[in-house]
């Protein structure tokens, strides 16, 4: 048995990889729904609805119509959300109620191969969702700059800066008792107060830092940046360095917390 | 209420049905049963029992025929009637999230007991199912027959007329079982009108005074166990075991030297007066199985003569 | 003689089903306090973000800054939200996965107790959050009138409509997958029921679809309170919202009773 085992690691995560991929076939249409419609949505309620009353009484926001200008934004809530959404109670449900993660790891598979398996399950998402939403905003004329072809890589990041730590806490922690407290302290004030809808200089300037060190903040301002191609590399390189260390530090985490929970 | 030859009489079914969309679980059974009796209901899995309880519980409305209880139809008095009867259902169906006692005490609310007298039942009636050290437990934690235990317990929360017990013991170690059976004698002693469902043959001799024995939605016998046993079965039983796979063979072999010859697929019964006589016979024919037992007529006899099928499928 | 002309429907055994949630949610009741944070966010966003970029709105013959015109939308909202939660997860657990109602029926209540029960919870939390929310407004300044508080008795009136139509609807919920089914229908409502922008926006033939919107009605009838501006459609508005209620009740029990007693 042990010679057609893949020796390589990253063939036997691949395997990890296909086990959501098949589980996630059966039951897509819910969350294709989620992940394409609900932006799209949300573009023609604020942008377009919205967006007509801005024009009407304030004009161009930070030179772009309101449509455009939140556009890029909801790609960032919405690769935040599948990242947050597919992290918390599915993978303490893998761990702890349905399991399937140990009977994973009772295969050659080793936990940091289900880690990875998983991330990149959710990665490969991210992206397919960023490729649609971007060239859906893109036909109206919401990406304005060649950097725009990075804004599924930038959706991609955001997701992963996100379902990585989380995975990693949800592998951690004993139930879910924090989890609706997570959702509703930190993910929907993040959702709403990363200059997600409105410029940051609407805050006060004392506020303004103190947003500044929200994730969800560094990946709405990535996006924007790409879609309009505006402002420098190296602020760019500095969003780029927050969201690439949460997803860094939270796979080493992950390692640590998923090994414990299916191997000690 | 109806008194019929002096008996008051709590539960009446004529011609009782119960469709489930074209299926019908329930195919115009007739019962009656008085006041303080203890009546079972046996039959293999799917017969109809439970469908037929919960007519009786007055939570499922019948299809066809008449039901009535204590002298009410439970299709204009179900408040009334469930308030005056206790149900262990098949399934626990407890407050897995809540306490022992919570669970006891919430149910009692459901029959509008008030709190004081809930808080003194509760108590007795966590020492009745030896549960008062984990009173305060989550339900969730507790085993299997725990929970058994505190569905039962809560059952009786309102002090019922008449207990409906699907399948009560299920589950239950033996002390239990026996504990229970007493505490059901005692019920029983205080006038309360037990129904069971059971697939234990010894626990429908022991606690019911009369029986009927469903299969495929219709009663196939009644009486009290001893009635039938010896209406449906001889006196003696002598079991055989022979290798494996060979007592489909045996039944023609056999057959000569018993009134009836049933093959199972572990043992080969026959039927007989004098079970020692016929093992003498058995073996002077120069057959030699593996092993012989000799006991007396059982209600698990009966059940297989009646439905062809073991009680426990 | 009421009771002979109306069907018997549910008794004052109901209450015992609130009862039985106040035991289960009791030891929650951190994560029902934080609740009333959601909404709370969302107004203060608005006020900080959306206020300065839209500028005023007419309301009636009047013109108001944009956190009070969506302010009483986001009530609305909130009661609708809390509504499915209540009247569409929870008892979908009760009915289905945890088989609560099952034991429930064997004792005196019936299946329209068990309806009217849930029900009886879902509002009692509905005026909680509702009266929460209502004193955000007013700390948030997005309260004009002192009628403000009418919008208290239309949240609740929103919340009924809302919880009968989803007791209803739980009960077709196989699995927990056509959840996203729910959030396909009420994610839309939120975003267009002219809880962000007047319904004049749309052409006129959209607008009539809108209308229908029971979260239209109510976000309708809520601006109409907490603005103070009172007319004879709010009439009909609250007429439309108690119809839907009741319809979706009378369907709620119909369904349990094929669920629970088939
Ligand atoms: N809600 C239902 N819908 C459809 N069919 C049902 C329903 N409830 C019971 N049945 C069917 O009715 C028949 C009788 O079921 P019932 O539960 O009464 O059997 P039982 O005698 O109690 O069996 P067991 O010993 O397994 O408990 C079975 O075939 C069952 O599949
Ligand atoms: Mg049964």
């Amino acid at each position: 048995m042990t010679a057609i085992e893949p020796r390589l690691g990253w063939a036997r995560w691949r395997r990890s990889w296909w086990y959501h991929a098949v589980f996630y076939a059966q039951t897509w249409r819910g969350s294709v729904a989620s992940s394409v419609l609900f932006p799209v949505f949300y573009l023609a309620s604020l942008g377009v609805g919205v967006g007509h009353l801005v024009a009407r009484h304030h004009g161009l926001v930070e030179g772009q119509t309101y449509l455009h200008y939140i556009a890029p934004s909801l790609l960032a809530t919405t690769t935040f959300q599948l990242g947050e959404s597919e992290s918390l109670w599915p993978v303490l449900a893998s761990v702890k109620w349905i399991r399937v993660y140990h009977a994973a790891a009772a295969t050659p598979l080793e936990p940091h191969d289900i880690l990875y398996g998983k991330l990149s399950w959710v990665v490969t998402r991210s992206l397919a969702i960023g490729v649609v939403y971007s060239a859906i905003i893109a036909a109206f004329g919401g990406v304005q700059s060649w950097w725009g072809l990075t804004l599924p890589l930038i959706g991609a990041l955001i997701t992963l800066a996100f379902a990585a730590p989380l995975t990693a806490y949800a592998a951690w922690v004993e139930s879910d008792a924090s989890f609706v407290m997570i959702y509703r302290f930190a993910f929907v004030p993040m959702f709403l107060f990363s200059a997600t809808f409105y410029p940051i200089s609407a805050y006060p300037g004392y506020l303004r830092p103190i947003v500044q060190l929200v994730p969800l903040y560094h990946g709405v301002a990535l996006v924007r940046a790409a879609a309009f191609g505006q402002g420098s590399l190296l602020a760019q390189l500095a969003h780029v360095a927050v969201l690439g260390t949460l997803a860094l530090a939270g796979i080493a985490w992950g390692r640590v917390t998923l090994r414990r929970r299916l191997v000690d | 209420m109806t008194a019929q030859g002096g008996r008051d009489i709590v539960a009446e079914a004529r011609g009782l049905v119960k469709r489930f969309g074209a299926f019908e679980a329930v195919r115009g059974v007739d019962f009656t049963i008085a006041r303080g009796e203890s009546f079972g209901f046996l039959g293999p899995n799917g017969a109809g029992k439970t469908s037929t309880m919960r007519m009786v519980s007055a939570v499922s409305q019948p299809s066809a025929g008449s039901l009535s209880i204590f002298g009410l139809d439970p299709r204009v008095h179900g408040p009334e009637i469930r308030g005056r009867i206790g149900v262990v259902p098949q399934d626990d169906s407890l407050e897995l999230e809540l306490s022992v006692r919570l669970n006891i005490e919430m149910y009692g609310r459901y029959f509008d007991l008030p709190r004081r007298v809930l808080r003194e039942r509760t108590d007795e009636l966590l020492d009745f199912a030896r549960l008062t050290e984990r009173a305060d437990s989550k339900v969730d934690d507790l085993s299997g027959g725990m929970k058994r235990r505190l569905t039962i317990a809560r059952a009786l929360v309102n002090r019922p007329e008449m207990l409906i017990l699907d399948e009560p013991t299920t589950g239950l170690d033996p002390q239990a079982r026996h504990l229970l059976w007493e505490r059901l004698y005692r019920l029983k002693r205080e006038g309360v009108t037990l129904i069971i469902t059971t697939h234990y043959m010894d626990e429908a001799e022991q606690l019911c005074d009369r029986l009927v024995v469903m299969d495929n939605g219709t009663i196939v016998a009644e009486g009290a166990p001893r009635e039938l046993i010896e209406h449906h079965s001889s006196r003696e039983v002598l079991e055989l075991r022979f290798g494996t796979d060979a007592h489909a063979a045996m039944h023609d072999v056999l057959a000569p030297h018993a009134e009836r010859v049933e093959v199972l697929p572990d043992r080969v019964l026959l039927y007989v007066e004098d079970g020692d006589d016929a093992l003498r016979t058995v073996h002077a024919a120069g057959i030699t199985p593996l092993s012989a037992l000799v006991r007396r007529s059982s209600l698990e006899d009966v059940f297989l003569r009646l439905t062809g099928r073991t009680l426990v499928d | 003689m009421a009771s002979r002309v109306l069907p018997a429907f549910g008794s004052r055994r109901s209450l015992h089903i609130f009862e039985r949630n106040y035991y289960a949610y009791r030891s929650q009741w951190l994560m029902f306090a934080s609740g009333f944070f959601e909404p709370f966010f969302y107004l203060l966003a608005i006020g900080i973000g959306l206020n300065h970029l839209v500028g005023a709105l007419p309301v009636g013959g009047r013109s108001v800054s944009y956190a009070t015109f969506v302010a009483p939308g986001m009530l609305a909202t909130s009661a609708m939200n809390g509504a499915v939660i209540d009247s569409i997860f929870n008892p979908f657990f009760r009915l289905k996965i945890s088989h609560t109602y099952d034991a429930v029926l064997s004792t005196p209540l019936d299946v329209t107790d068990v309806a009217l029960g849930e029900v009886w919870w879902a509002l009692s939390r509905a005026a909680l959050y509702a009266a929460s929310f209502i004193v955000c407004m007013v700390l948030l300044g997005d309260a004009t009138s002192p009628w403000v508080v009418l919008c208290w008795p239309g949240a609740v009136l929103t919340s009924l409509a809302f919880t009968c139509v989803g007791l209803a609807g739980c009960t077709y919920v196989r699995s927990w997958q056509d959840f996203d089914v729910v959030t396909l229908v009420t994610l839309p409502l939120f975003l267009f029921s002219g809880t962000f922008f007047p319904i004049t926006l749309y052409p006129q033939w959209l607008g009539a679809i809108v209308s229908v919107s029971p979260l239209y009605q109510a976000a309708a009838l809520l601006r109409g309170l907490a603005t103070g501006q009172f007319d004879l459609l709010m009439l009909g508005r609250a007429g439309y919202l108690v119809a839907l209620g009741l319809a979706g009740l009378w369907l709620a029990a119909r369904r349990f009773r094929a669920i629970l007693t088939p």
